[in-house]
Formats: C-alpha cells, structure tokens, sequence
C-alpha cells in the first residue's frame, strides 16, 4: 500500500480525477444552464453542424461565425436562432433587402439541428424551447384571454389584433402568424429576429409566452363570426370593399332605374 | 308624343304662366330643348314581349316569396349553437340573404312592372313659382291680424310678457347639461401618474422590472406602480402615463448634456401616446430603432431623443428620467417635463 501510494503515477492518477469530476461537473452544470431543455448532444452533430455551416454559410457569416460586412456574428446567437431563420427558410438569405422572407425550407430537420448544435456550442445562448412549452397539450392547457391580452399588448401594434401581420417602415413588415409553427413563434419572441424587439423570459415569461401562442392557435381555429375577414386587416381592406362593390352596386342600380326600358 | 300627353302637358304650361316676379332671367338663358322623340317599348309593339315582361315580374314576385321562406327555413335549419362562432355567422348570414332577397326582389319587379308595362308617356310639369298671388298674401295677413285681434295678444300684456319670459327660460335646462361636458380638466392635462420612485412595472399585472430584466434589443410596455390597482379613472392614468421602455447599446443614444442622466446603462423610457392625436406608438424596430405610430406613420428616432424623423406628429415624444432604485429595480426620477400627447388648446409650444 505504503508503496504504491508513493508511486508517481498516483500523482497523475489523483490529478486526472480531479479534472474529470470538476470538468465533468462544470459541463453539466453549464449544459443544465444554457441548454437545459435541448437533449444531449454529441460531437458528431457538432461535427455535422459546422461541415453544413461552412458550406452554406461562412461565405456571409465568417469561417468561424465571427459575422462581416454580409452577415452579423452568430457567436451567442443559440440554438433558438439558428432553428428559426433555417426553419422557416430565412437563412440562407436570398438576396440583400429591407428584410429577409419567408420562404421554402432549404435543409431538412436534421440538418437544421445539425446547424442549431453548431452555433449553440460556439457560445451558450437561447435554446430551442421544449414541448413543456410549445407542444400539443402545453398549447391546449394555455389561458387563451390572458394570451389574447398579452397579444394585444405586446404584439398586436405590428403584427395586428388577430396576427394578420402588417407594414413597418421602409419596406420592412410584420409578417402574418397564421400558419406559423408554434415553437417558430416562441423562439421569435425569445431571440427577436431581423427588426422584431426580444421578449426575455422576464418580460414574457415561458407561461405568458404559452398562452400567446394558445391565443394565436385559438384564432386559427375559430373562424370569425362576421363572415370574410378579408385578410383580417381591418378598416382599409373592409372600406375598399364597400366603396368598390357596395357604392358601385347602387351607381348601377341607379343607372337602371333611370334608364328608359327597351 | 301622344295626343293625350301633348294635351296635358299644354294644360299645365297654361296652369302655370305666372310672371318671372322678382326672379332675373338672363338673356342669354338657355333655351327648353323640349321634349326628346319618344320611343315605343318593345312590350307596346309586341304582343309576345308584353307577356314576357308579365311573367318576368310575377316571376321576381314569386323569387320574393321563395326567398322570404328561405330566411324562415335557415333561421331554423341553421340555429344559433352556444360557443360556435361559425353558427352565429351562418344563421346571420343565411337570414340576412333571405330577408334581403326578398324586400330586393319585390322592389326590382316593381320598377320592371313600372318600365315595362304601365305607360310611358312623356310628361313635362314646369316648375311653378314659389311666391304667392296676391289674393293668398293679402288673405294670410288677414288671417294673422284676425288671430291677434281674437287672441288679445298685444292687448294683454301681462300674457305676452309672461310666455316672453317663459320662452326665455325654457332653454336653460338644455344649456345646463352642457355643464356636464366638463369639469375642465384643469392641469390634469399636463401631470401623470409618474412621479419620484415611482416603480416601473409590466402592462397588464403591474410587476416591477429591474434594470438586469431589460436585455438589449427588449422592449417592456410600461405602466406606473400602481396604476393596475386604481379603481377609478384608471383608463384615463393609463392613456396618459403609458411608457415603452427599450434598451440600446449605450453608445449610440445621442443624448443632450441635460438629459445625459435620463437614462441608465441604455435603457430608456419614452411616452407610449403620440404627439400627433395620442395613438399608442409601439412599433420598435430593433434594427433601426426607430418608432413608428401605426395611425398616421410618424416615426420617431429612439436613439435620437425621439426626434421626428417621418410624419405628421410637430414634437419628439416626450422621456420620462429614470433610475435604478436601492434594490434594482427601475423607477421614476420624475414625471414627464413636459405635457404627454397631442397638443391642447391650453398647451404652449415651448412647454
């Protein structure tokens, strides 16, 4: 005993152990941290992530998501980010505007993980939101009038009372939430996107967060009782639609009953 | 013409051949062109278009009945369901069309039964003066000084004087409901709810914010400590005291040297009601960091002191100081330094 205490290699032995139990315990203390609702993930979707990254998006982001003239820094940015410009086929950006759109999805589910695990393992930021919070039954157990009042006062100035989206200045916009994916909209709020301000978990939290989204899906549902919506945009659209067809109807009625008949 | 509208319009011109009386006739006045040719209807040519016309309006008639009955049967057949908003647009809808096909249908038959079958004839009725003959003039003075004389109305003066008096009072109490309109508001108009230490705390539940809540980018829709609990007037605090709060980067708020210590660390709060006509302006670009009113585009600078730089509104909006309290939180240095909103008659310019 008294001999092998004394062997140089139990130095090492003790050391390495160390290291191992605070390493290992720091990277589960800080995984529980930044990413405690994304699942385990393993060094070869990292791998996977970073091949996909500079391929398609170093030329704009920087080799090393430093960012450049083209594209911002992703380093912090999170998993949330990544998952929701590549999810609803933002990134890759197609052309240079007022504000990058919505268009088909360019990678599948896993390589947009694959990406997420990438830019998440640069630097901790926000993680891709849980199904405690946007799944089914998470969505069905939301208070849809506390949402709706949520809605109305944090959303509903850009993004109109029923989420029928609207215009911003320049060309920018505010774009229509029907038909969005539930945890699309909850990492939106929790990253602000392009020109959309951040809503923290202290400003919204992730049950106020739910039950905006609960709202939102309850529209989507219901239709409305007064009939065509005409894109739920609200007095312009419903005023251009009276003038044209209504005033337009009684001219013609008009013009008939003063008309002589043949 | 037909013999029989010629004659019948001649009989009134002759009816009516009263002198121009005071009216001035122009010399160059723009002659009657007089009657256009007439046209003869199918339906009086043919025999065979009349008894189209008949059927055509009898069947408008029975499209009425069809569709009245239709608005009884959907009425029924689509009922009102509890908690279905479709249901409620269906029964509205169904009813309505029903209904309205059925008053629409007896008025368009009505006028083809009119245009098609009743006569046509052209008439002309000239336009007779408004001034009375004469005679009628002189009668009606007659009649009013016969209900003078009959009344005693300028003999008895205590009954003249007295309905003066009353026709004089009866207004006031429609003028003193005027009085309802007010009270003036004072100086109500130029002080909110904000003053020193007063919390600033999250629209609707009125939980305060620390200074470590508000990340960069993050925008808060503000309302003073206290206002969620108000049980009066609390609609009118709050159109007044509303307050978006954002925070920037602290090096690019251009701030003047007197304001310099108005916000904290890039956090800054401004009045949420336009100085246009009091829209809520919430429209924050984080890029940009401009804000946009949503009624008529004013935009204002955030970075700027909320300088406009688009649109109708005359004045930035105004800031509200703040600072951080002894426990973190974000409170009131003070209320707004000058009145919130649109501009009041009372409102200076340089207030």
């Amino acid at each position: 005993m008294n001999n092998a205490r004394r062997n140089p290699l139990a130095a090492i032995l003790v050391i390495l152990a160390g290291l191992l139990v605070s390493g290992g315990g720091y990277a589960v203390a800080s995984n529980a941290v930044t990413s405690s609702t994304a699942s385990e993930v393993s060094q070869e979707t990292v791998d996977a992530g970073k091949k996909l990254f500079l391929a398609n998006c170093a030329s704009c982001h920087g080799s090393n998501a430093e960012g450049g003239n083209m594209g911002p820094s992703l380093i912090g940015v999170g998993a949330a980010s990544v998952d929701f410009q590549v999810g609803t086929g933002r990134m890759p950006a197609q052309a240079s505007g007022p504000q990058v759109m919505k268009k088909p999805v360019q990678f599948t589910e896993e390589q947009t993980a694959q990406l997420a695990a990438y830019v998440a393992s640069l630097s901790p930021g926000p993680s891709i939101p849980s199904e405690e919070w946007v799944g089914e039954s998470a969505l069905a157990s939301g208070d849809t009038s506390k949402g709706g009042e949520l809605f109305r006062i944090n959303c509903a100035m850009c993004h109109n009372a029923v989420g029928a989206g609207g215009a911003l200045t320049d060309g920018k916009f505010a774009p229509r939430l029907e038909g969005v994916e539930a945890k699309h909209i909850y990492e939106a709020m929790v990253i602000g996107p392009q020109n959309m301000p951040v809503f923290n978990d202290s400003n919204l939290t992730p049950e106020d967060k739910r039950d905006i989204i609960s709202y939102l899906k309850y529209v989507e549902a219901n239709p409305s009782a007064g009939g065509e919506e005409l894109g739920g945009l609200g007095p312009v659209a419903e005023g251009l639609f009276v003038w044209i067809f209504v005033l337009g109807g009684i001219v013609v009625i008009t013009i008939w009953l003063g008309a002589k008949s043949n | 013409m037909s013999d029989k509208s010629k004659s019948l319009a001649k009989a009134e011109d002759a009816e009516h051949d009263y002198s121009a009386g005071l009216a001035v006739i122009a010399p160059d006045a723009v002659k009657d062109p007089g009657m256009e040719p007439h046209r003869v209807r199918m339906t009086d040519k043919s025999e065979a278009h009349e008894k189209r016309a008949a059927r055509q309006v009898a069947a408008l008639f029975l499209f009425s009945i069809v569709s009245s009955a239709f608005a009884l049967y959907a009425y029924f057949a689509f009922p009102i369901v509890e908690g279905s908003n479709a249901s409620v647009r269906d029964n509205t809808l169904l009813l309505g069309l029903g209904a309205a096909f059925g008053m629409l249908a007896i008025g368009i038959g009505a006028v083809h039964w009119a245009k098609t079958l009743m006569p046509d004839a052209e008439v002309s009725e000239a336009r007779h003066q408004t001034r009375g003959s004469e005679e009628t003039r002189a009668r009606a003075i007659e009649i009013i000084d016969l209900a003078n004389k009959e009344s005693g109305f300028s003999r008895r003066k205590l009954i003249r004087r007295s309905l003066y008096g009353a026709l004089a009072f009866f207004p006031l109490p429609g003028i003193l409901v005027f009085a309802d309109l007010g009270p003036n508001p004072e100086d109500s108009l130029k002080h909110t709810m904000w003053k020193k230490g007063t919390r600033l705390t999250r629209d609707p539940d009125g939980k305060p914010i620390k200074a470590s809540d508000v990340t960069i980018g993050s925008v808060f829709h503000v309302i003073p400590e206290g206002l969620a609990e108000l049980e009066h007037h609390k609609l009118e605090e709050k159109a007044k005291a509303a307050v978006l709060l954002v925070r920037v980067d602290p090096t690019i708020l251009k701030e003047s040297a007197e304001r310099k210590d108005w916000s904290y660390d890039g956090i800054v709060a401004y009045s949420k009601i336009c100085t246009h006509v009091g829209c809520p302006v919430a429209l924050y670009e984080q890029q940009t960091h401009h804000l946009l009113c949503p009624c008529h585009q004013s935009t204002f600078d955030l970075t700027d002191a909320c300088k406009v730089i688009f649109g109708p509104a005359s004045r930035p909006l105004p800031q509200l100081p703040i600072a951080v309290d002894a426990e973190g939180y974000l409170v009131a240095q003070d209320d707004f330094n000058e009145p919130v909103g649109p501009s009041f008659w009372e409102r200076s310019v340089n207030e």
